[in-house]
């Protein structure tokens, strides 16, 4: 299987991540759609790893796991002090992070 | 010990201005004139050595130490005692010290903070008076040259709560700018073509040069320093400040404003000689206005009436005789007459001060009269010194005078011999005019003598009937602590009546008479068999060295020259019948001035009155001054203001300055309310942002 595909796959699931993002209006599906951003892109290492023959691929996806579970971590916690704030997980709610 | 001479006045300025307001008044006063009469004493010793040695090389020079030294162009700071200083030195100090004596009287009624600020003042003055005439090259002596004008600031603005006083202050430090801009043009000017300030230095290397037919370099430079001296000296056209600096005390106006500080630019041009006498041209043109000018003010001081205006006028009217003399080359007849000049105007100053002391600031001339009896030593000092600024012979002025006139037509200058003639006829009127209605004729003061506007600001609880006799005659032992008042009763007599100078005025009034009478005897002119022994003794001055040097000119024909040159002698006296009958022409002007002063103002003392009614339009022109500060108001003073006001306020710095600074703050502030929107706190716009930064970041990159 050529390269092409897996990075098309990659690019696909990089931009639902991204819209999820944009357009949900829950702060869990925003985290949910940062891994999988994340995952797109550690998509797109291994298979370069792959199409290199080089382990650097996937040492590095390693990684990638590993923040992104110490970010999921920090994150919902993060969702949780702000629903006992608020009492919403809408994003919209929180506009207090300017002057 | 040469430096001593300044900075012993400039510590008792230091002691008086730091530690004066916790001084007693006996102490700052004493003080003050303690160090001057040191300074005086130092002053003579210096002098005295100097005449010991031989004429040739008569110079004291000490440098303190090497100020300026860029390249090859030195400069010191170094004093230095010759002929013509040591002249100056001695005016300064000795008359300076008369007046601070009497002061020490005069001034009695300030504070004791006032009287010590008064006193570090006179002080400072004479400290940069001693610079400037000590000084051994231009720019030593330009310190002294502003510092003079700042004390002469500090000093007429002494009563600095009246405003008439502030605004005289004001006046004559931005008048002297004028000047000073000027004569520093002048001393740069210097720099470049001599490459060197040292007066000697720069007479030496002038000396070498032809003097100038067309107008070149010297001619340039001359004429800016004197520029600067018109100023200083209050010549035509800068004369205006002089007669406001009257606002003053009156000691200041002796000692500043007549005997030294305006004397400066005559000194300066003497110190200069031989550049000046390089350049024809310029030397034309001061003695044009230094005669101009001898008329003009002489004009004015016929019709003023207040007592100090009209010695203000015959100050500027006598400088205006230096002037000319300076002009036609005759150096020594110049300094000749600074020198008797500073002796008879210190004591009229001073007597008119008594005057106004005796009448409690009284003084217009029109409410006064009749004071001869009351206050006879005022009297008769005030009467010498103004028969030997008349000009009546055997007395110093006449010598002066005559020996400037007949220099004059000696030179060829006929009209301006005419011109000073006809001032001198003036100031014999002006003066009499002066003394008759302050001292003769029916007493007027009784009841005005509260009208005040003179020094003293304020005045006293007016004591009645045998208070205000025991009070005068308190007075007359002790001075002047409680201004009393005759007024409210009619006569005056016996009532408050105007009491004497006390001693320490009377002292200073009595030596200054005293030498109105003798100084002029140390410069007889060959004519009445005498030697110019002043004129022989500058003579090494003017022309940087000795009689070994060839002399250009032949007005500096004196005694030295005589001893060296004998062939010059026989040219003096080929004019003994001239200078003869210049001589007597002057002094019969000057009895004729006596005359008609005698006539209109004490016998028939309608006829002025009658004059000026049927001549209203002369007799205007001359009470306000030729209309000079209003022309000078219109023609600089509105215009500076209305460019200042519309164009640099309004315009320039209301719209372009303020603009700017305004127009920078609204353009922020503008881009802002659009900026402003981007932070609107939502997290999705922030990472939307986010993400199209990177995308455009990574785009750049892709596409690069």
């Amino acid at each position: 299987m050529p390269l092409g595909h897996y990075l098309v796959l990659s690019g696909l699931l990089f931009a639902i991540g991204t819209a999820g993002v944009f357009l949900r209006r829950n702060l869990i599906t925003l985290l949910l759609s940062v891994e999988l951003m994340l995952n797109a892109v550690n998509l797109a290492f291994v298979a370069f790893g792959r199409q290199f023959g080089t382990v650097d691929g996937q040492i590095i996806t390693f990684f990638v796991m590993t923040v992104a579970a110490a970010e999921a971590a920090v994150g919902l916690a993060l969702v949780i002090g702000l629903f006992r704030h608020r009492e919403s997980l809408n994003p919209e709610a929180f506009t207090s992070l300017k002057w | 010990m040469l430096a001593l001479i300044p900075l012993l006045p400039f510590g008792g300025f230091l002691v008086n201005a730091f530690l004066g307001k916790r001084l007693p008044k006996p102490v700052s006063g004493g003080l003050a004139t303690a160090v001057m009469a040191i300074s005086f004493a130092i002053a003579v010793m210096q002098v005295i050595a100097l005449a010991g040695m031989a004429p040739e090389n008569r110079q004291i020079t000490q440098t303190l130490f090497n100020w300026i030294s860029v390249g090859d162009f030195s400069l010191d700071l170094a004093f230095r005692l010759d002929a013509l200083s040591a002249v100056m030195i001695l005016v300064v100090t000795g008359i300076g010290t008369l007046i601070h004596l009497y002061s020490t009287s005069y001034m009695h009624e300030e504070t004791d903070p006032e009287y010590a600020r008064y006193f570090s003042y006179l002080n400072l003055f004479c400290f940069f008076m001693l610079v400037l005439v000590l000084g051994s090259n231009v720019l030593v002596m330009f310190v002294g040259w502003e510092g003079v004008g700042l004390c002469s600031y500090l000093l007429i603005g002494y009563y600095y709560e009246k405003k008439s006083a502030s605004d005289a202050a004001k006046k004559a430090f931005i008048v002297n700018r004028v000047g000073d801009f000027a004569f520093i043009l002048g001393a740069l000017l210097l720099v470049v073509t001599f490459n060197s300030l040292d007066f000697t230095t720069i007479a030496l290397a002038v000396k070498q040069m032809p003097p100038e037919a067309t107008f070149g370099t010297l001619s340039l430079i001359t004429l800016l320093l004197f520029i600067g001296a018109t100023g200083k000296s209050a010549q035509l056209p800068l004369y205006v400040w002089l007669p406001d600096a009257m606002e003053g005390p009156t000691p200041v106006s002796a000692l500043i404003h007549a005997a030294t500080m305006v004397t400066a630019g005559v000194y300066m041009i003497g110190r200069n000689a031989l550049l000046f006498e390089h350049a024809p041209i310029t030397l034309g043109i001061i003695a044009a206005v230094g005669a101009a000018t001898a008329l003009f003010a002489g004009t004015i001081g016929l019709v003023q009436n207040d007592i100090k205006r009209v010695l203000a006028y015959s100050t500027v009217s006598q400088l205006g005789y230096m002037f000319l003399a300076m002009g036609v080359g005759a150096f020594g007849a110049g300094i000749f007459h600074l020198y008797t000049h500073a002796f008879f105007k210190a004591c009229l100053f001073l007597g008119s001060g008594a005057v106004i002391h005796a009448l409690h600031g009284e003084q217009d001339i029109r409410n006064m009269g009749g004071l001869k009896k009351h206050i006879p030593i005022t009297y008769w000092t005030f009467v010498i010194a103004s028969v030997a600024i008349a000009g009546v012979p055997l007395l110093a002025g006449f010598f002066s005078k005559d020996e400037i006139l007949f220099e004059t037509f000696l030179h060829g200058h006929q009209v301006l011999w005419a011109v000073g003639a006809l001032t001198s006829f003036l100031t014999a009127t002006y003066m009499f005019r002066l003394v008759h209605l302050t001292f003769h004729g029916e007493e007027r003061f009784a009841a005005h003598a509260h009208g005040a506007h003179g020094d003293h600001g304020t005045h006293g609880e007016q004591p009645t009937g045998e208070e205000s006799a025991a009070a005068a005659a308190h007075h007359a032992t002790h001075g002047h602590d409680q201004p009393d008042h005759g007024h409210g009763h009619g006569t005056g007599h016996g009532h408050g009546a105007p009491h004497d100078a006390p001693w320490p005025m009377a002292t200073a009034l009595i030596v200054l008479a005293i030498g109105s009478i003798v100084a002029g005897y140390i410069n007889i002119p060959h004519a009445l068999g005498g030697h110019t022994a002043l004129n022989a003794w500058l003579e090494p001055a003017f022309n940087a060295t000795n009689c070994g040097a060839p002399v250009t000119t032949g007005e500096l024909a004196g005694l030295a020259l005589e001893n060296c040159a004998p062939g010059e002698a026989a040219e003096t006296g080929d004019h003994t019948a001239l200078e003869l009958t210049l001589m007597a022409v002057s002094s019969l002007l000057a009895f004729a001035g006596i005359g008609l002063a005698t006539f209109l103002w004490l016998k028939n003392r309608q006829i002025p009155a009658k004059l000026a009614a049927q001549y209203p339009g002369v007799y205007n022109l001359l009470l306000n001054k030729y209309y000079v500060d209003e022309l000078y108001d219109a023609a600089i003073v509105q215009p500076v203001k209305v460019v200042s006001t519309e164009g640099l306020w309004r315009g320039f710095d209301v719209k372009l300055v303020d603009g700017a600074v305004n127009g920078a703050g609204y353009f922020v502030s503008g881009i802002s309310i659009v900026l402003r929107l981007l932070q609107n706190g939502s997290v999705k716009t922030y990472a939307a942002s986010m993400f199209v930064g990177v995308v455009a970041v990574l785009a750049y990159y892709m596409w690069r």
